[in-house]
């Protein structure tokens, strides 16, 4: 194996053929080069995208803090190398690397993937393969690192089962020590016995102790365990507490995509919108003190001298305390260099208040979701705003000297039809008039305009995707309708990475040979525009016979076993079932902090909420254990 | 105040360009705590400015900027302030005050002092014979982003270091004016030498008196 040193001086004579050099070669602030041969256990942590991309993730960089404060380990970080570096490390047998220490990932003892979306699997195996790690599980042996992964896309691992040893369901704030402590207790030991051991970690799936049966149509009949320590069901883990959040962010050298310190205010949401697998799988909702989070924000500010600061949450309009927290925000950071954001505002005035305290910190125009817009839809997916809230918001956000307003709607959704899309024509066209009436014709729309894509583990788990002529279809009266005013500016979604997404995140076991071979045939980075390539994954799915419809645009019936249905994010499936069949019936549930809903959250995590009353979470309380009385009884005469 | 900051730009940070070194030291200052001014207008920028752009690839010794500050602090202040505020690859090794009606700094430099190793050695006579009918030449025609130029007159002083062990390596001086600025590893292109074969690093740069 390489040493460091001839790493870099290998690297030295490509770095100057790459666009951007500064993202292979580390040495930003904050970032953290522990002793080698001290720590016991070497983790590297990565971002499978490219650096500009990655570095800026808040969820490897809490794992990397919580590593390297152990004494006994040491965390480091790679990314994906662009397809220049890519293709010049291979030419000169180059090994992907760490970027803090330069040693090669194959000499780590634990490789950690953040998969948050799963157009980034091919990179993934793609950096298995740079790092001559075997891209498959079962083909590693002992002299190779353990190779985990978490984020969302985990809510169906199996198409990556084929790759990964273990995956993280859930938060990963604890289990990352239970899992260095199990490595450590196991070491030395073969690599089945270490992996078996991850059966003791409660979140943890192994999935090569799993098998996977299908019916006549391809459908999966059953997922049994095949050793007895297997559990069944694979509940996700979760922190009781939010820990602090991190402040000393990696500041990059170069410039990246997010150039910000971000400050997680609250996890979880309650909103219970249908189609937002987030909303579903981050529950229960969890809020920081405002003093935490704005001490935080400043320490994270002064150590990193960043720009920006992001207040981050799924609904910023939902956190208790948020015009305390604007106003507090505003205040300390008074006469200093700052933007604000504040993302996931709610449609009504008093988001535009709020904005309005950061006049001094703001930038740009002003986003909002109302994600569909006609009242049909709304209810259907369970984000009800009625049009004259929407109409009467903008004209105040006009009025009040924004010239941009940004709307995100959805195409897509369960049995929308033509009607509900003109709806969507209609409702910007009313919005820039109404605009104009306050603020004149400098006012600016812009509608993005993305394409549903149903996810595991929410309640529209059991319906298709659109299908592409249909998309195209709705894409063309949008384009009909909206590129006729030079003021709105239209951004849509392909239909085939629509697709990609959809068959990536749909998909059983059977798809991780179809994303072999599509990334054997030259798939990779597949949310870019140069990365795409729709023809190599219909090539893939020929390879093994398969077709990407079933995966994509057939209706679940509804007794139907997912492939993810032995992975729970602790909302049941009955309670999604329930609230997929209100949807049908045009019924809206109401924010689950007025009324509990039962969704599992409370029965799974019960006791770590009778351990932690009160505030923290939004969820009832719950009292007394519901344990089994067995009381004995005196005997009569003793 | 207007001080002047002499730093090095080692290891990693060789690979960060000019823009995103000025952003770096923008950052830094502010992480300092250190009263940075600002242009006036609508895009506030601060008043920072580096002396001259070190190509990528190169580490450098003796770089210099110049910052302006809203406030009047001692140097060694100053200093112990950026001291744990700057990436590990860039070491600040001096801080001085200067005259505030001075020109630009970027208009002040005269020429910049290079070290050059190279890492597959040439011997020492044939990397002299080089050198030499380099320096003796007339002229140097060279074409740099579709413009031709004339190199010989930006080379000011260039010579050949042996060391005990016989290895050979370069020291060259080149003009580093506005509008007139040698670059080494055009000069390394003329005497026969990939540019990915030596480590040249910046060592002085030169200024008006």
């Amino acid at each position: 194996m390489f040493t460091p040193e001839q790493i870099e001086s290998k690297l030295d004579r490509i770095l100057l053929k790459v666009e951007k050099p500064g993202r292979y070669v580390g040495g930003e602030l904050n970032s953290t080069l522990k002793d080698w041969d001290t720590a016991k256990t070497r983790v590297a942590f990565i971002f499978p995208d490219v650096y500009d991309i990655g570095v800026s993730n808040v969820g490897l960089k809490i794992l990397y803090d919580q590593v390297n404060q152990r004494e006994d380990a040491l965390a480091e970080r790679a990314y994906s190398p662009w397809f220049d570096m890519e293709a010049l490390m291979r030419e000169h047998g180059i090994p992907l690397y760490a970027l803090e220490s330069k040693r090669p990932l194959a000499g780590f003892d634990l490789i950690g993937f953040s998969l948050p979306y799963e157009t980034l699997y091919t990179n993934a195996l793609n950096i298995l393969d740079l790092a001559d790690i075997p891209v498959r599980a079962l083909e590693r042996d002992e002299s190779h690192p353990i190779i985990i992964a978490g984020g969302h896309s985990t809510n169906n691992p199996e198409p990556m089962h084929a790759f990964i040893d273990a995956f993280v369901v859930g938060e990963g704030e604890e289990v990352i020590h239970d899992i260095i402590n199990s490595l450590q207790k196991t070491e030395g030991k073969p690599r089945e016995e270490r992996l078996r051991e991850f059966l003791n970690i409660p979140g943890v799936y192994v999935p090569r102790f799993y098998e996977t049966t299908y019916m006549e149509d391809g459908t999966v009949e059953a997922i049994e365990p095949t050793i007895a320590e297997a559990p069944r069901v694979i509940n996700k883990r979760i922190v009781a507490k939010l820990p602090p959040p991190p402040t000393k962010f990696i500041v990059p050298n170069i410039g990246v995509v997010h150039n910000r310190v971000s400050v997680e205010i609250m996890r979880g949401c309650t909103r219970g919108c249908r189609f937002c697998q987030a909303g579903m799988i981050t529950r229960p909702v969890r809020e920081r003190s405002v003093e935490e989070v704005v001490d935080a924000a400043d320490a994270a500010v002064r150590s990193t001298g960043f720009e920006e600061l992001a207040l981050m949450s799924l609904s910023s309009s939902d956190y208790t305390y948020i015009k305390d927290l604007v106003s507090a925000i505003s205040k300390r950071f008074e006469g200093r260099k700052l933007t604000v954001s504040l993302p996931s505002l709610r449609i009504e005035s008093v988001s535009i208040d709020l904005m309005e305290m950061l006049k001094q910190h703001r930038s740009g125009g002003f986003t909002l979701a109302p994600e569909a817009a006609s009242e049909r839809m709304r209810r259907i997916i369970n984000k009800f705003i009625p049009d004259e809230d929407i109409i009467n918001t903008t004209r105040e956000i006009y009025a009040r000297g924004w010239t941009t307003i940004k709307l995100y709607f959805m195409i897509g959704h369960p049995s929308e039809t033509l009607e509900d899309v003109q709806a969507i024509a209609d409702l910007c066209k009313r919005v820039l008039a109404e605009g104009r009436k306050v603020a004149g014709w400098k006012v600016k729309l812009h509608a993005g305009v993305s394409t549903f894509v149903p996810k595991p583990q929410t309640p529209f788990q059991w319906v298709p995707c659109d299908t592409r002529d249909s998309i195209l279809e709705k894409q063309a009266l949008l384009k009909r309708e909206l590129f006729k005013d030079r003021n709105i500016k239209l951004s849509w979604t392909k239909p085939d990475d629509t697709f990609v997404e959809a068959w990536l995140s749909r998909g059983d076991r059977r798809m991780a040979e179809v994303i072999y071979s599509a990334w054997k045939r030259g798939a990779k980075f597949d949310a870019w525009e140069e990365g795409r390539k729709f023809e190599i994954w219909s090539e893939a799915f020929n390879d093994h016979n398969l077709d990407y419809t079933f995966y994509t645009s057939r209706p679940r019936r509804t007794d139907e076993v997912f492939p993810w249905e032995h992975i729970t994010a602790a909302v049941r499936k009955n309670f999604l079932f329930q609230d997929f069949r209100m949807s049908l019936e045009g019924q809206i549930r109401v924010d689950c902090r007025l009324n509990c809903f039962a969704c599992g959250i409370l029965p799974t995590f019960s006791n770590l909420r009778r351990e932690n009353p009160g505030e923290g979470w939004k969820c009832p309380d719950v009292k007394s254990p519901a344990r089994k009385v067995d009381v004995k009884l005196p005997v009569v005469g003793d | 105040m207007r001080t002047r900051i002499t730093f090095t730009k080692q290891g990693a940070l060789r690979y960060i360009g000019h823009l995103d070194l000025h952003r770096l030291w923008e950052r830094a200052i502010r992480r300092a705590e250190l009263p940075l001014s600002y242009s006036q207008g609508f895009h506030p920028q601060p008043k920072i400015s580096l002396a001259a752009a070190l190509p990528l690839g190169f580490s450098s010794r003796a770089e210099v900027l110049d910052m302006r500050l809203n406030e009047t602090l001692a140097p060694e202040e100053i200093q112990t302030r950026l001291k744990d505020n700057l990436p590990p690859d860039i070491k600040v090794t001096e801080v001085i005050e200067v005259e505030e009606r001075l020109p630009a700094l970027q208009t002040l430099v005269l020429s910049a002092a290079y070290d050059v190793h190279l890492t597959e050695p040439i011997e020492a006579t044939e990397l002299k014979r080089r050198v030499e009918e380099t320096m003796n030449a007339e002229s140097i025609m060279r074409e740099r982003r579709g413009k031709a130029y004339d190199l010989r007159p930006l080379i000011e002083m260039m010579s050949v270091i042996t060391q005990s062990d016989g290895r050979a390596w370069l020291k060259m001086t080149l003009a580093a004016r506005e509008g007139a600025t040698g670059r080494p590893d055009e000069l390394l292109h003329v005497l026969g030498i990939e540019p990915e074969t030596a480590r040249v690093e910046r060592t002085r740069l030169i200024f008006k008196e």
